[in-house]
Parts: structure tokens; C-alpha cells; sequence
């Protein structure tokens, strides 16, 4: 492959783990989240764990959409995929995540109508051609899939498209970076903020890491130059003790973030409490229908609501989404639990930290 | 439009005229046109001494015609691409169409057309063949089932068994053009690329490499799966580990751009004109010259090498120094959310 393009330069990608080198030098150990899953199947990707100094450290986060979905939300789905005339269209990386009782996967290969797209307005089309199907988009991820969610449902609205809804299964990132914080589990030096989802919300989003938390913040892009740039920002900014904000992915992320995007959340959307794998419920950090737009809203249209469901036995994704754990201290990594058979969701999805963890050669 | 019936699978005229408009107007093999119960092959046919390779193979695929190719193609470049990976010259070529009620019969001509001038360019007869339909809503369209009966001339052994340490990994040209142009033209998807295909008959760039004095320890095709699948494959319960250069792989950019859309490892992506050859190291120069001589091989390159460490193992090297084991997909390639 290439690796052509300014963001894939091996030379500039050097020059960066250097400098890491050079600042952590006689430093304490150092520990950096990353906050979302795509940083993390990206440092896998790339190899960039092991061209770390050892005393920096990347764990990470509650940031793959798929891993927080909860066992009781994935039974939702299937529950709705299960009744008969209904269509439930998802992103493909949801059909394999275990609930209490299989995956989706395992619901379609026993009948039911379970449809892998690549947006929500694919849901909407398939909508329009069968007018005699229920079709309910599962709407899995953060901040940065919702304003296309939002968009799909106005459009619904707008050309009166009635056998399409929305199970709403949103969150929200800053209430779970929150979360993790408060839990007093973690001792962290920095955090690499989440780029798509900054795309949306703006860096200032982020504020409150240095703010309430002393914490560095570094918005990152998901190239190799983008993550160890963070990196480098992170390290800087322990060796100065001034945590701030730092927008290292200027070309997608700017300070306010996405107007059009965040007013059609605002408009189709309010907060809601939800449960997060790993982390239970947490207050407001979900994304529901409003009122105004209940006739979308697969939860009342069908009358389903996630209800809690315990984890599969053994499982320690939580632990592990909290930054709590290392994969490999689960006693199921590797063993019980891998990518042809996972336990766990973040063994499921490449932006999983266990499915990441399990792709990294370890040393020899 | 006139389509295919059930009348068409019922053994009577409209049976009859099916096999003689469409399938042997297209087929002209004298042993195909006898219509006996089964091909009888006169023994001079066949070289002497050697062994016998043997495969089949099913071809299923949406849409049935696609940017560079159609299933009927398809249907001879995967079986002899099987026969070719055995080392084996491709000689004779079964059919069995499985068809949907309602296909549209140009539709089908159009695919046994495909099919003929295919088998015509790989330079294999087609000598029996089957049809069946099935009710509406039984299948997709079109299935088609191929075996393949080809000649391995003596002193071929291609197996893992010879393949060791210090060996030259090559791949014969570009990664995941077929998986990601079928994948591109699937309803549903807006992306607008020029990406084709490579479905290609490879029994001629096989036999380029032998015709080399290349002394080749293992080929495959890299289909489902990808290279990613075909070294995975290599290295599983071996004594010896594959080393992968990341900077090396030939990949197209729209290949590198649709994949990191979909979130896709052009690796594991399908190839079906692709064939992977490990051969020795010293070897590798020579059998990259005849590949390249070739229209199917120009884009050859070596991607990696055998070696003593991490026995059993896949090891990608990344351009940043870095490295990851690559493992099998667990199941279907499934896009990740963004």
C-alpha cells in the first residue's frame, strides 16, 4: 500500500516518535486514554503501541459504539427483528455483538429480516420500495452518527415515509468521558480526544477535561501522523503542567464544531439517561426522539424498551472500557474469547480494544 | 421480454430449445453438441504420465453482471484458476446452470456467451453440461457449478510441505479489485469509481513460471479471503513464519480509498485474478520477470518472505516500523460504524 499521502509519511511518523523519546525521557510513567475506538483500531493498524517508549502508555476508552451498546439494548434489536412484517436495518458491525441470547446475526439466520447498510437513508430507501415492511433503523454510535440519523428522519418526515422509525440507541461521549473520570478508577496523564465526533461537537466540547480534571486534551485525526501528533501534544503539555486543549486534527475539527449538525441533533433529539456496557447508566447520555417526532421512534411505535440484561459470564469488557484493565489481563482473552467466537463485544468490533490487543504481535 | 419458465426445466421441447438456441449456439464443443449422459474423452486427449488435478466449484454472486466481469466469466476463471493453483493445465470443463423462474433469457445467453469465450480464452473445452430451474424466489437469478479436469505434468509438487524458510512471497498483481468493484456495484452503494474487476483465467501466467525453470514449493489462487486468507493459510501449524512488508503490497489507490470508507482491509478483500506463488528467495527476480511479461502480471511484486521466527504466525511490518499478526477474518467482511 502506499502510505503516500502527508498524513502516512514514515519519515514524518519518526520524527514525531522521536521527539516522544526525547520528552519522556526520565519521566514517570506516563498514561494516555484514547478515547475512541477508531484511534484504537488505528494504533493497531499501524504498529504504533510497540513504537511508544515504555513508560508511555495508550489504554483504551468507552469510545467504540459497538463494545457500550448493552447486552439489554442488542436483545431489543433482535426482539424487534423477531416481529413478523418488521425490517431491521443496522451498520454491519452490530450484527455479530452478543446480547443475552445471540447476535443479530444469529436472529436473521434463523428468519429474520435483518439488513446490513451503509447509512440510515439506505434503511429509508429500503422503506420506500417495500411499503408493506416496518422498517427500524438501529441507531448505534455517538455524535458523529446521530446527525445523520436526525437527517433521515426529517426526510422521512418531510416525504411522508411512514413505515420508517429509528430505535434510538444513541450516546453521547463528554457524559461517558465524565463517567470514567468520576469512577476514580484510572489514573490517567491525558486523553486523545475523539475525532469524528469533534468534527461535530467542536474541541471546546472538551473543555472541561483541563478544566475540572487537569487533564490535556488532544483531538486527533486517525492517521499515523495524527496519533502520534496527540501524543506528542500530551507529552508536552505534562512536562508544562498546563493542560488545555489542543485541536491537533485542524483539517476536519474546529472550536465550535458542526452548526448544521448540531442543530438537527437539537432538533430531532433530546438527552436522555442511558445504559453503557462497562458502565451502566449513565444520567443524560443518550439520545432519544422528541415528541414532535414520536411517529419515527421504533421504541414507541413497537413498545420496546432495552431493560438490563446481565453480561455474558466472565466477560470483563466493562473493565476494560473503563481503562481499568489491558485485554490481556482478561482471563478470557485469547482463550474462551476471540474474534471467531467473541464473549464480549470488544472482541467483536475492529475499533474493540480486545480485538485490537488480539491483531498487535506481541514481543517475542 | 422472454424470460426462463418452468416449462424450460421440464425435460420437454421448451427444454430442448433452450439447450439448442442458448447454450449450444454459444458452446460448440462436438462432444457438448452429442448431449450423451456423460462426456466420453478419448485417452489421447491426455499426456502421458503426470497426475490428474480434479476440482469444483459454485458460483454465486450479486449482481450477476458486474464492472469487469459476469458470472459466466467467473464461472471458468475460479476452476481454473483452481486447476492452475495445482499446477495442472486445465483441459475439461463441466457446467450446471441453476435458473431462477423469470430470468430473462437474454439475460442467460448473455452469461453462456460469457462463459464460452472465456473457456475459449483459457484454452479449455467445455464437454458436459446441466440445467435445472427453480420456482421464483428459490434462487438468485443464476447459479452456476463448474468441475474442472486438468493435467499436471510430472515433477510438479506444490505443497506447504516444500515451502521453508528464506522463500520469496509473490502476488501477481493488484489486491482486492474484484471484492471491492463487486461490492461498489451492489445496490445501495453511491460510490462512483472506474474500478473493474480482474477476473482472469491465470493457467497461462502459471504456466510462464514453469516454462521459467522457476522451481515454484506452492501457488494459490487469492480469492475469498483475500492474500490475507492465502497466508494465513500458508503459515497455519507450519514450522516456519510469514513476514509481510505493508510498503510493498500492491494495492490501487480507489482500492485503498473505497476499503478505508467501508472500513475494510483490502487484504482480506477478494481477488479473482490473482495468483500468490512462494518460490525461493532467489528465485524471486526470475519468476517476477515472466509474470510481468505478462498482461495479467504486470502489477507482479514480491510481498514478503518465509522465515524461522514466529513459526505458524502471519506478521505484517507496517511503514512506520511497527507490526501486526494478521488473522483470519472471523466471518463476513462487515463495515465498521464511523
Amino acid at each position: 500500500m502506499s502510505g503516500a499521502s502527508s498524513y502516512r509519511n514514515p519519515p514524518v511518523v519518526a520524527g514525531l516518535l522521536d521527539r516522544v523519546r526525547r520528552l519522556a525521557v526520565g519521566r514517570a510513567p506516563l498514561r494516555f486514554m484514547e478515547f475512541c475506538g477508531g484511534h484504537t483500531h488505528a494504533i493497531a493498524e499501524y504498529g504504533l503501541r510497540s513504537l511508544l517508549p515504555d513508560n508511555v502508555r495508550l489504554s483504551s476508552g468507552p469510545g467504540c459504539p459497538v463494545c457500550v451498546t448493552a447486552s439489554g439494548e442488542v436483545d431489543a434489536a433482535i426482539a424487534l427483528a423477531a416481529r413478523p412484517g418488521v425490517t431491521v436495518a443496522t451498520f454491519g458491525d452490530m450484527m455479530r455483538v452478543p446480547g443475552t441470547a445471540g447476535s443479530l446475526s444469529d436472529a436473521r439466520a434463523s428468519g429474520a429480516d435483518v439488513r446490513v447498510v451503509y447509512s440510515p437513508r439506505d434503511a429509508l430507501e429500503i422503506a420506500r420500495a417495500c411499503p408493506a415492511a416496518e422498517v427500524v433503523f438501529l441507531g448505534v454510535g455517538f455524535e458523529t452518527t446521530a446527525p445523520v440519523v436526525a437527517a433521515a428522519v426529517l426526510e422521512a418526515e418531510a416525504s411522508g415515509v411512514s413505515n420508517f422509525s429509528v430505535l434510538s440507541l444513541h450516546k453521547l461521549t463528554p457524559p461517558a468521558m465524565r463517567a470514567v473520570l468520576d469512577a476514580g478508577e484510572v489514573r490517567l496523564d491525558g486523553i486523545i480526544g475523539p475525532g469524528h465526533v469533534s468534527a461535530v461537537l467542536g474541541s471546546e466540547a472538551w473543555g472541561f477535561l483541563p478544566r475540572d480534571y487537569r487533564l490535556g486534551c488532544a483531538v486527533a485525526g486517525f492517521e499515523p501522523t495524527d496519533v502520534v501528533s496527540a501524543v506528542v501534544a500530551l507529552v508536552e503539555m505534562v512536562a508544562g503542567e498546563e493542560p488545555a486543549v489542543v485541536n491537533a486534527y485542524g483539517r476536519a475539527v474546529t472550536a465550535a464544531g458542526n452548526r448544521v449538525a448540531l442543530q438537527m441533533l437539537e432538533q430531532v433529539f433530546a438527552p436522555a439517561d442511558r445504559e453503557w456496557r462497562g458502565l451502566g447508566f449513565v444520567p443524560n447520555s443518550g439520545l432519544q426522539l422528541r415528541p414532535e417526532y414520536a411517529d419515527w421512534d421504533a421504541g414507541l411505535r413497537f413498545d420496546i424498551r432495552p431493560s438490563s440484561a446481565p453480561e455474558p459470564p466472565g466477560c470483563r469488557c466493562g473493565e476494560v472500557l473503563r481503562g481499568v484493565i489491558e485485554p490481556r489481563q482478561c482471563p478470557l482473552f485469547g482463550r474462551a474469547c476471540s474474534p471467531a467466537s467473541p464473549v464480549g463485544p470488544c472482541m467483536v468490533s475492529s475499533e474493540g480494544a480486545c480485538a485490537a490487543h488480539y491483531s498487535e504481535a506481541e514481543e517475542q | 421480454m422472454a424470460r426462463v419458465t418452468l416449462g424450460h426445466g421440464s425435460g420437454g421441447e421448451l427444454t430442448r430449445r433452450l439447450i439448442h438456441d442458448v447454450f449450444l449456439k454459444h458452446l460448440p464443443d462436438p462432444e457438448l453438441g452429442r448431449l450423451g449422459d456423460a462426456a466420453v474423452l478419448p485417452r489421447e486427449g491426455l499426456p502421458g504420465g503426470g497426475s490428474l488435478a480434479f476440482t469444483t466449484d459454485s458460483y454465486v454472486i450479486t449482481p450477476l453482471e458486474f464492472p469487469g466481469g459476469d458470472i459466466g466469466h467467473l464461472a471458468v476463471c475460479g476452476t481454473v484458476n483452481d486447476l492452475a493453483a495445482a499446477g495442472a493445465r486445465p483441459l475439461w470443463l463441466t457446467a450446471g446452470w441453476i435458473l431462477e423462474e423469470g430470468l430473462p433469457l437474454d439475460l442467460l445467453e448473455r452469461q453462456v456467451a460469457s462463459l464460452a469465450a472465456t473457456a475459449e480464452a483459457a484454452g479449455v473445452r467445455v464437454v458436459a453440461g446441466d440445467t435445472k430451474v427453480v420456482p421464483h424466489g428459490l434462487a438468485d437469478g443464476l447459479y452456476i457449478n463448474t468441475a474442472g479436469l486438468g493435467w499436471v505434468p510430472p515433477g510438479r509438487l506444490l505443497r506447504r510441505e516444500s515451502v521453508q524458510p528464506g522463500d520469496a512471497i509473490l502476488v501477481s498483481g493488484t489486491l482486492g479489485d474484484h471484492g471491492m468493484a463487486v461490492m461498489l456495484a451492489r445496490q445501495g452503494m453511491r460510490l462512483q469509481t472506474n474500478l473493474v474487476s480482474d477476473a482472469a483465467p491465470l493457467n497461462e501466467l502459471v504456466e510462464r513460471l514453469f516454462a521459467a525453470g522457476v522451481p515454484v514449493h506452492w501457488l494459490r489462487d487469492a480469492t475469498r479471503g483475500g492474500l490475507g486468507g492465502v497466508l494465513c493459510e500458508l503459515a497455519e501449524t507450519r514450522p516456519y513464519g510469514v513476514r509481510v512488508e505493508a510498503t510493498a503490497l500492491p494495492v490501487r489507490p480507489e482500492v485503498e480509498a473505497a476499503a478505508e470508507l467501508l472500513g475494510l482491509d483490502p487484504l482480506f478483500v477478494a481477488n479473482e485474478g490473482k495468483m500468490v506463488a512462494v518460490v525461493p528467495g532467489d528465485q524471486a527476480e526470475a519468476a517476477l520477470t515472466a509474470w510481468r511479461a505478462h498482461p495479467h502480471g504486470t502489477q507482479a511484486a514480491q510481498v514478503g518472505v518465509i522465515t524461522e521466527e514466529r513459526p505458524g504466525q502471519v506478521l505484517l511490518r507496517t511503514a512506520y516500523g511497527g507490526a501486526r499478526v494478521l488473522r483470519l477474518p472471523a466471518g463476513e467482511l462487515l463495515p465498521r460504524i464511523c
